[in-house]
């Protein structure tokens, strides 16, 4: 599509769309490679679990291991900060959210793959919409219907003639804004760090030639090489800024004291 | 400032003889870039100042870290969706 030296960047369509391999023409249920990936990283999630807390020992083998540290971290860092110890009850829903999402994510540094499921809006999105379900269904079941739509719409202390308008500024950042920027926050991110790597990738690709231009190859080669670590460490903060805000979505609709 | 060079650029185009698609092409391009270069200033600010403050915050009671740390993450994630929609934008219009 643009050219800089001779260097053709590839259409966005091509690095994100993949054609259909299984049930093909079959609107709902045609299978292609994002599809693929993603129940192949359902599967990954429910391995990491299953190995791990089979026969799980006192002395945890190397599944237990992994699977333990990655339940303590949510434990720690997510459930333990946010909800307190009321929220344990939610550690599976959130433990499996962030494993799903991780694996999603780290699709896109695995040599041969190197697509992040996540890069595609449905995904994202669907968790968004199940995770704004929850916690209105929590929030109403806790507070009830009314109490549930005072405590978030009408925060304590606005003067009278202002409260139309803080009704629906609350309602637009509760109920609409929230999912939306959930589901936006780890698509972009997810997208902007793919075409960051296949934007190095081609041109290196496009300086190792027989020109001068060959002398930056390290150059562009290093930065590759650079940006695919900070990605692992982008992978994992996105897994765990979704997770987090869960936890904080499902916290602040289960008490009425905000 | 912006629209003169807009319109000295779309007189150009027309003086040259460009078919009108380009010209939509090429301005929409020009709006995608500066939009998104406007929506990453005010996102980094923040982020800058939540950091910073989150720095300033652990050094002084290191104990409170881990808390701080997921706090400044929280803070990070909601000021970094604007630019993340901006960024969006910026591939909805030159892309789709």
């Amino acid at each position: 599509m643009t050219s800089l030296l001779a260097l053709e960047f590839p259409p966005v369509s091509h690095l994100l769309e993949w054609p259909d391999f299984a049930l093909k023409g079959n609107e709902y249920l045609a299978f292609n490679k994002i599809t693929l990936l993603s129940v192949l990283a359902m599967l990954l999630s429910l391995a990491v679990i299953w190995f791990g807390a089979r026969k799980a020992q006192l002395i945890p083998t190397r599944g237990q291991t992994v699977a333990e540290s990655v339940v303590e971290f949510v434990r720690e860092n997510v459930v333990m900060q946010t909800m307190g110890a009321a929220g344990l009850p939610w550690m599976p829903f959130l433990v499996s959210v962030f494993l799903f999402i991780f694996f999603c994510n780290i699709f896109e540094i695995i040599p041969f793959i190197q697509m992040p499921v996540t890069a595609r809006m449905a995904i994202p999105a669907t968790l968004a919409i199940v995770v704004w379900v929850l916690y209105n269904v929590v929030g109403i079941k806790k507070q009830g219907l009314g109490g549930y739509l005072k405590a978030s719409l009408l925060p304590p202390g606005v003067p009278k003639p202002l409260l139309p308008l803080v009704m629906l500024i609350e309602f637009v950042s509760t109920f609409l804004i929230r999912p939306f920027s959930l589901a936006v926050r780890l698509f972009a991110n997810m997208l902007a760090g793919h075409l960051l790597l296949v934007t190095f990738a081609v041109l290196t690709a496009a300086v190792w030639s027989a020109t001068p231009l060959a002398l930056i190859v390290p150059v562009t080669f290093v930065t590759l090489v650079a940006l695919t670590m900070f990605e692992v460490l982008v992978a994992v903060l996105q897994a765990f800024i979704f997770t987090i805000l869960t936890a904080v979505y499902i916290n602040l609709a289960s008490h009425a004291d905000h | 400032m912006i629209l003169a060079l807009v319109q000295i650029l779309a007189q150009a185009a027309t003086e040259v003889g460009t078919q009108a698609g380009e010209l939509v092409d090429g301005l929409s391009a020009i709006g995608a870039g500066i939009g998104y270069g406007a929506a990453a200033i005010g996102p980094g600010i923040g982020i800058g100042l939540v950091v910073g403050n989150a720095i300033t915050a652990m050094a002084r009671q290191p104990e409170a870290a881990g808390m701080v740390r997921t706090t400044m993450f929280l803070g990070i994630a909601f000021t970094e969706a604007l630019a993340l929609i901006g960024f969006v934008v910026f591939i909805l219009i030159n892309f789709a």
